[in-house]
């Protein structure tokens, strides 16, 4: 229980994906936008979905399901784009809904997350157990990075 | 004091005003009576002087005030300019400029100068500049203890006051001060001295100045100059009252010899505004060669006068630029909204919005805009310089210096432009003799051009030198394996010259360290192209050449023609489109699994941009006609063929991010009225 407040912790956004729960640090998201008209890049992976006009600023977009490769679902008025920043890179994720805003205490984060078995494994850096719920935190470099 | 904020001012005021000096010497050389031009050169000095001394750089004053001593001179008539004379002080603006760029990169802007000093000195006292060493050496060690000078100097306003002094019945003296040796607190003596000078009139000037002397930054002695009504003799005597005051000399301004510093000062305040038709006779007079220059010079004082500016970091620029942008389309919007409902008032205040903010936008782009000459002004100077070293005699003509691009390409510019310069100094133009027996006159012509041509800026730089000989390329080219010996055969002249530009090419006979290592114009043609233009070379052999660059206006603003293909709007830049046209399916040929278009005589292969995009068609069009916007990439041309055309406009060059780089065939992105995103067709890939 988080009762104390000398216990370390780490400030999130969970957000869903199918009827998984996900977590990005707060320090590393820039804003939660509803979805809006994404302009198409050609000769990109599937998963780039394409760019947005984010307040002047040309933001690449990427579906976090074609990604992950689950299977995806139809847009729908809870599903928001999520903008992170990593490596000064702008970047937002298509995601089924943005829940919530938590501290995780450092203690209840876990490094093996053999519970999950699957393609989005290589994606992950830990899972989080917060008053039942299974939280899994997001490796960002990674989930960039393979576009390379 | 804390200086270190004012340092950046301080290092770009003394570049620029540097600059000035460098520039009006140049001109000075050619017109050597213009006293107009000396008392420029001296106002720039002189401001120098002030800043370097108010920073506590005390060299970078000193060698500014021994400078300006001797234009002091010039412009007095003491003595008159020649090449000689000019060295030396080429040679100490030199000296300043390396203190400037030592305290720029942390040093405290010292610098031994004692030769250039003496130099200086001996000009001043009109004595002939290479004197006997030890006198030299006699004459530094007195200026450097003398170096608060023995008499005082004014400036135009302490002129007025002094006149008016004069008239209205007052007394002015110069006073000189000197305290004892052993003087302990110089500093609390001072303020004795000027405690009763302040009582007695006004004190106009001090040397050193105020603050010095507080913090008691002088030897032993000091010079005031007073206005009051009292005599000399008890002047004198209430300043020994003060105690280790050792010496008090007082005499009485000079006046006689200040008036004709007056009537220097107002000649040259005069001069600007002189007639055009006074300004034209007095070119007449003059030879050929000087009339630009001397167009030149009164020019740039009127411009000089009359612009006040502040800096502006561009970054603040940038910002208001992206703000205005997101204003332009949210204005859009507003637009759309009002046609809809069709509400008069609503409808009046949108139309006036978009007025006053069309404005807006051009006045934000245009404050962007700088003209050419601040990376032009630098040329004079190295081109004189070069012209020593190499021995040769060019002059070269700027024309055109006035005209404007974004500050984001000027300050790419700088260097490609350099090396095009030196290029054509020492590969194109000749030595005197080869000119000569060529039968060519001995000095060379070296021309800077710039011009606007619609969305482009052009700068040429053309020479009359040896123009590029073919043969000679050729056979570098083929033994630097650049060229095939078949390849080369068949190549047109401009691909010959295009040879010149390619990486590790390079013609001279004897590698000077001038240009000739081979890494100088492949780099600039880079550096153009990565700035979005490109250079291409005319070269007439025995008659010279022109290099020719091709700049966009701005890097954040370009012309495009918008295209749609299925429900995706696409922009192709202008600069790359030769015009559009509808083909009919009939017209389309078959080359090897190309489709092809004759236009206009010509075979252009046709890109399918619907293929290319991968463009999802909810349903197969089928269409007699096709709508083609015929590209090009240098002499090459293709056929891009979209579903139809939206129409021409200007759009705001966005990039796509750090992340989607190398995107194929698209280089950047856009922001549409409607808030979408449109993507730019780089149509050079699209040409093989």
């Amino acid at each position: 229980m988080v009762n104390s407040l000398d216990v370390e912790s780490v400030k999130v956004i969970i957000f869903q994906l199918g009827d998984k729960e996900y977590a990005i640090p707060v320090s590393q998201v820039q804003g939660i936008e509803k979805t809006m008209h994404i302009t198409r890049v050609p000769k990109t992976p599937k998963y780039v979905k394409g760019v947005i006009n984010l307040r002047g600023v040309v933001t690449p977009i990427i579906d976090l399901r074609d990604r992950f490769n689950v299977k995806s679902s139809v847009e729908d008025e809870n599903t928001r784009i999520i903008i992170i920043t990593v490596d000064e890179m702008e970047v937002g994720f298509i995601v089924d809904a943005a829940n919530d805003v938590m501290d995780i205490p450092k203690a209840s984060i876990e490094p093996q997350p053999e519970v999950v078995g699957s393609y989005e494994e290589e994606f992950i850096s830990g899972v989080a157990k917060v008053e039942k719920r299974l939280l899994i935190l997001l490796n960002l470099e990674k989930v960039l990075n393979t576009l390379k | 004091m804390d200086t270190n904020q004012y340092l950046d001012v301080f290092l770009d005021e003394s570049r620029e005003h540097l600059q000035s000096c460098n520039e009006n010497l140049l001109v000075l050389e050619q017109n050597p009576h213009d006293l107009a031009i000396v008392n420029e050169i001296f106002r720039n000095a002189h401001t120098l002087k002030g800043m370097s001394a108010t920073m506590g750089f005390e060299d970078l004053a000193d060698l500014t005030h021994k400078m300006e001593n001797v234009l002091d001179a010039i412009r007095n008539e003491k003595i008159t300019v020649n090449s000689d004379i000019l060295d030396v002080v080429f040679e100490s603006a030199d000296h300043l400029e390396a203190m400037i760029d030592d305290i720029a990169n942390g040093g405290d802007g010292k610098r031994d100068v004692s030769a250039t000093v003496a130099k200086l000195k001996r000009i001043e006292n009109g004595e002939p500049i290479n004197g006997a060493s030890d006198t030299a050496s006699q004459e530094t060690a007195t200026t450097e203890s003398t170096a608060t000078a023995d008499s005082l100097e004014y400036d135009e306003f302490e002129l007025t006051v002094i006149e008016q002094s004069h008239d209205q019945g007052f007394n002015t003296y110069e006073i000189a001060v000197q305290l004892r040796e052993d003087c302990l607190l110089k500093a609390a003596r001072v303020y004795m001295v000027f405690d009763i000078l302040e009582k007695l009139g006004d004190v106009i000037k001090s040397s050193p100045t105020v603050e010095q002397l507080e913090e008691e930054q002088f030897d032993n002695d000091f010079y005031v100059a007073l206005v009051t009504k009292d005599p000399a003799d008890d002047v004198q005597k209430k300043l020994l009252k003060v105690s280790e005051v050792e010496k008090v000399t007082v005499k009485p301004i000079d006046y006689e010899s200040l008036v004709r510093h007056e009537v220097a000062v107002t000649v040259e305040e005069t001069k600007p505004v002189q007639s055009a038709g006074e300004k034209a006779a007095q070119k007449d007079v003059k030879p050929a060669a000087k009339k630009s220059a001397a167009k030149k010079a009164p020019a740039k004082k009127v411009a000089h006068a009359s612009s006040k500016t502040i800096r502006v970091n561009i970054e603040r620029l940038d910002i208001l630029m992206n703000l205005f942008e997101e204003l332009v389309i949210d204005r859009g919007r507003l637009q759309s909204i009002a046609t809809e409902l069709n509400h008069s008032e609503l409808n009046e205040t949108v139309e006036r919005m978009s007025r006053v903010s069309g404005d807006l936008q051009n006045i934000i782009l245009t404050m962007r805009m700088v003209p050419v000459e601040t990376v032009f002004n630098r040329f004079p100077k190295m081109v004189r310089q070069l012209t020593r070293d190499l021995h040769k005699k060019v002059n070269l003509e700027i024309i055109g210096a006035e005209t404007e691009l974004d500050r984001t390409v000027i300050d790419e510019l700088g260097d490609p432009l350099v090396h095009l310069i030196r290029n054509a100094l020492d590969h194109g133009v000749e030595s005197p003799e080869v000119r000569k027996a060529a039968g060519k006159p001995e000095e060379g012509n070296v021309v800077l051009r710039a011009y606007h041509s619609g969305n482009h800026v052009f700068i040429e730089i053309e020479d009359d030198g040896a123009g590029i000989n073919r043969e000679k390329v050729l056979e570098k080219a083929i033994s630097k394996g650049i060229v095939t010996t078949e390849a080369a055969e068949s190549m047109t002249d401009n691909q010959v010259n295009e040879l010149i530009l390619a990486s590790g090419f390079s013609t001279a006979d004897v590698i000077s360290d001038i240009s000739g290592r081979g890494v100088g114009l492949d780099v600039v043609k880079s550096t153009i192209e990565s700035l979005g233009g490109n250079i291409t070379i005319e070269s007439t052999e025995g008659k010279g050449s022109l290099f020719s660059v091709q700049l966009p206006l701005t890097l954040s603003i370009i012309s495009v023609m918008l295209v749609e293909i299925e429900k995706e709007i696409y922009a192709i830049p202008l600069s790359s489109i030769i015009e559009t046209s509808i083909i009919r399916n009939s017209d389309i040929l078959n080359a090897h699994n190309q489709k092809v278009i004759d236009f206009r005589g010509k075979v252009v292969p046709l890109v399918f941009l619907e293929e290319i995009f991968e463009v999802n068609r909810t349903e197969p069009v089928e269409d007699e006609f096709h709508s083609v916007v015929l590209v090009r990439k240098g002499e090459k041309m293709a056929g891009l063929v979209v579903d139809s055309f939206i129409g021409q406009q200007e759009i705001v060059l966005k990039s796509l991010g750090n992340y989607l780089t190398n995107v194929f065939a698209i280089s950047g992105a856009t922001i549409l009225g409607n808030g979408e995103v449109a993507l730019i067709i780089d149509c050079n890939s699209l040409i093989k």
